[in-house]
Parts: structure tokens; sequence; C-alpha cells
């Protein structure tokens, strides 16, 4: 045992200078490239945290890029989960300058711990659809042909997403064997237990089924059974800047930022 | 520290190591101090009701069939690798082991790709000829947590095995036994104390698996929602059950260690 354990040395120095040399690969690659300079015309600089519902998640990297371009001084960090995961990461005191909700009651719950600098501003609306399977193999029509499903995917009960989907069941009349629906963080995970997992419909946004592309087959919620989300922004009370973080909420809500979000199925305030 | 310990050998150690070690029982420890303090002991057992109760059995039972699973497909294996000398052993060893060391989200996309019902490897297989569908089921559970347990059975029973007295077989042999009888009461004795560290180890990897199992059996309510999907989704809508189910989770690993640490099959050298 003891001679084969001395032997054993020459290999554990081996793994110590291949794992050396992945950390140095590692501080390669991660390197950030230095910031630009703010242009003298451009006072606004420094680095803003956004706290992003998961179904903005393509819209706003398009923004917060063109908003970097705008300014050059500054660099905008999107954090992006579900509305009610990023309430409560806001309560737990989290740096955040800017939250923009699926959700207009998500900010309720922020106002009331007087966590908001201002009150949100509705800067776009969404609606809800069904995806399934490419090709939908089942042949679902409606909302009421999930009730006839093996597996569906929903967000979770406290997640918008979840919200909008209970009241499309509601308004349809069907009710869904809990042990027959698996639960997404958010709208996101939901989307992606149909797009790459086994489940056979979920519902999720109009804008996800749209970003799914081929990889689900969508089915359209009539208007009469189908809930509306209208999603909120506004500067959170923490932030330390402030000037930045006012000037995102500007973008998101003038011109730049409705033609974005347009392109990407979302519908206007 | 007392002393005037008999036998034990006394080292002098200097302050800055004493320190430093404080800082580092610390660091492991006031985690728990945490969160055994948000716990709330006089509604313990009503927040341990309903959702987290049955999340908490699931897991119990799910990481016995797990470990089960794990032992009929790992011992043959660790025999094959304590015994036999064959071309490619340590690739193999390295290879079976890799769960260990993987990220579990990378583990539970690799089971999607080789056993989910649309483009798995055999999955598609077991679902067109069989009609079997471990995605988003029971056995999607156990078979994500046998994947990540079974790498630590398969390590400890072959350590185990590697460092029996063969004498003892050949003792057995001289005597009549036939092979299958040696192995099955001489050398299963002999293993019964790196058996139970191993199915110990791998029981409690199987309890504690979040990546896989989410990422491949999905999050249905008292099907595929085990303890640690609970304690994730109840953190944000419920954190009072979350913190009584992870003090829950917290006795039940503790109480493995004291198994691993017990004396009733003696202390290993």
């Amino acid at each position: 045992m003891r001679l084969r354990r001395v032997r054993r040395g020459a290999p554990l120095l081996g793994t110590l200078a291949v794992l050396a040399a992945l950390v140095a690969l590692a501080g390669f690659v991660a390197a950030p490239p230095s910031a630009a300079a703010p242009t003298p015309t451009d006072p606004l600089r420094g680095e803003i945290v956004v706290s992003a519902a998961a179904s903005l998640t393509d819209a706003f990297a398009r923004i917060a890029r063109d908003f970097r371009r705008a300014h050059p001084g500054v660099r905008v960090r999107l954090n992006l989960a579900s509305s009610s995961s990023l309430v409560a990461q806001i309560q737990a005191g989290a740096p955040v300058d800017v939250f923009a909700a699926a959700d207009l009651a998500s900010f309720d719950r922020l106002a009331a711990s007087g966590l908001l600098a201002r009150s949100p501003v509705p800067f776009a609306r969404n609606r809800m659809a069904i995806v399934t399977k490419p090709g939908n193999p089942l042949g679902i029509r409606g909302v009421a042909d999930l009730a006839g499903v093996r597996v569906v995917a929903l967000c979770g009960r406290t997640v918008p997403c979840g919200a909008f989907a209970a009241t499309v069941l509601a308004r349809a009349g069907v009710a869904l064997p809990e042990t027959r629906v698996t639960r997404g963080a958010d709208v996101r995970e939901t989307l992606g237990a149909v797009a790459t997992g086994d489940a056979d419909a979920a519902v999720v946004y109009v804008t996800d089924a749209l970003v799914a592309g081929a990889a689900v087959t969508t089915v359209r919620i009539p208007s009469a059974v189908n809930a509306v989300a209208v999603y909120g922004i506004a500067t959170v009370r923490g932030t330390r800047q402030r000037a930045t973080a006012d000037a995102f909420v500007a973008h998101v809500t003038g011109p730049a930022g409705r033609a974005a979000l347009r392109d990407l199925g979302f519908a206007g305030p | 520290m007392t002393r005037g310990g008999a036998a034990r050998r006394r080292v002098r150690a200097p302050r800055a190591v004493v320190v430093a070690a404080a800082l580092g029982a610390a660091f492991i420890l006031v985690p728990f101090a945490g969160l055994l303090r948000q716990v709330r002991w006089a509604s313990f057992a009503a927040d341990l009701g309903g959702p987290a109760r049955s999340a908490l059995l699931l897991s119990l039972a799910s990481a016995v069939a797990a470990t089960a699973l794990a032992l009929v497909l790992g011992a043959p294996l660790a025999w094959v690798l304590a015994r036999m000398d064959f071309r490619g052993r340590a690739l193999l060893r390295a290879l079976v082991t890799l769960p260990m060391v993987l990220p579990p989200v990378v583990g539970g996309a690799a089971l999607l790709a080789a056993y989910g019902r649309s483009y798995g490897l055999l999955g598609r297989w077991l679902f067109d000829t069989a009609g079997v569908q471990l995605t988003f089921s029971w056995w999607g559970v156990v078979v994500a947590e046998a994947f990540v347990a079974m790498p630590f059975l398969v390590l400890a029973l072959e350590g185990g095995i590697a460092s029996v007295d063969r004498r003892y077989e050949q003792a057995a042999a001289t005597l009549g036994a036939a092979p299958t009888t040696r192995l099955a009461l001489v050398t299963t004795r002999l293993l019964l104390p790196s058996l139970a560290a191993g199915l110990a180890l791998a029981w409690a990897r199987a309890l504690g698996e979040f990546g896989a199992t989410i990422t491949f059996a999905g999050n249905i309510e008292a099907r595929t929602r085990t303890a640690p999907l609970a304690v994730y989704l109840l953190l944000e809508s419920d954190p009072r059950a979350a913190y009584a189910l992870s003090a829950a989770l917290v006795a039940v690993c503790v109480s493995v260690l004291v198994v691993l640490r017990g004396r009733w099959w003696g202390t290993r050298r």
C-alpha cells in the first residue's frame, strides 16, 4: 500500500499542473475588454444592474446593447429570472438599479416595503400561447385539449406566467391534475420543457413561442379566454447610479425600446 | 482543548494556523447556524406538512431506489475494476466516476440526450417499442439520482475489494467452495464496511440531487418534485416551510454521518 501511494505522487503533480493551466486559461478568456471612455458630451457612466423578467431575455439583451451604444461609458448587467424571484432578491438586499417585471403586482410588494425610487411605468403587453412539439403530434387545438395530455409544463404558481396560465385554464374551464403538471421556475425553463425536453405542451408567453422558433409549434389561445400581461419598469430605491438608471428606464419606454420590443412580438403598453 | 490526553501526540501549533483553522470551521458552520435560526420550531411540524412532507417522503423513497439501482449496476463494475487486469482499466474508471465531478445539470442534459423520448439515443427506441418514458416520471428521478450517486458506491466498493486479503478466498477454495460461493460468503462478508460506506454515500448524494433531476425528470408535485426541488421553490413562496424542510434534510444527513462513523461494523483503518 505505502509503495503505491508514493508512486501516485507524480500523477497528483500532473493534475495540479492541468488545474493551474485551466485556471490560467479561464482568467485569459474571462478578462473583460477595457471599458470605453465616456464621450465628452455624454455624462452617463458606470455600471447598472437591470433585473428583468425571464420573458424579456432577448428584448433586453438588444435594448441593453442599444443603450450602451448610445452611452459608451455605461455598462449594463442583466439579471434574468422570474419576476417573483427578482422581487425576493431585491427584498433581500440585492444591489439592483432597475427592475422590469411581467406584471404590475410585483411592484406593489416592493412599493409596500419602500424599495422603489419611482412608481413603475407600464411599457409593454404580452399574451399567453400554447406551445407543443414541432408539428403538434397530439393535435392540440386549444386550452381544453391540454386536459388529455401526459405532461404539461406551466410556470410556478407564484411566478407571473404561472398566474396567467392559471387564469387561462380557469377561463376555459379546464382543471389539470397537478400530477401531470411540471412547474418551471421561470418562463424560459417552462418553454424548455417542451423545446428540449419531453413535455407535450406548455403555456408560455406569445413572445417566448416566437423565440423558440422551429423547436415548437404554437397554438393560439383565443382572446376571450386569454390573459394579458402588463410589463412595468422602475428605478430601485437603493441605486447609486440614479441618473443612469433613470436614463435606462427612459430608453426602454422611449421609441428605441418600443421598436425593439415590437420586433420581438410585444404589444405596446 | 483539554490537557493530559494520554496516547495522543501533542503538537504546539502556531497561533496563526489555529486562527485560520477556526475561520475554516466557522466558514462551514455559520451557514448551518443561520439555517437553524430561521426554523420556527414551534410550528415545525405544521411547516413540514403538506407539500414539504410529500417531497421529503418522495426523496427518501427515490434515494433508496436509486441506491439499489446503483448497487445492482455498480457492484459488478467495482469488482471488475478492482480484480481484473485489462487494457483501458484506468480510463474506464475515470469515465464511470465522471458524474462525481460533472456539473449535475450537464448530467441531466446527457441523460436527456440518451433517454429522452423525443431524440434520446435509447429513449426514442424505448418509447417507440415499449412505450416507456423515463422523463417526467418517478423512474426518471431514480435514474438521474443513480447516475450521479453510483460513482461514490463504485469507488468505495472498489477500494474495499482491492484491500480484501485474498488468502481468505484461497482458503475457502482449498476447502472446496465454488467461485460463486466464495464471492457470496467470504468476499462479501469482508466487504461489509466498505459496502455500508458506499451505500451511505451514494444514498446521501441521491437524496441531495437537484440539477440532473430537474433537467431530466422535471418538477411534478408528488411525482418528481424531490425535497431539494421543493426547498428551491418554497424559498420564494413559503420560506418557513423551506427552512423546516432544509432542517429536516440536515438532520437526515447528520444521521448518515453518524452511521458512517458508527461502531457496529468497526472502525476502518
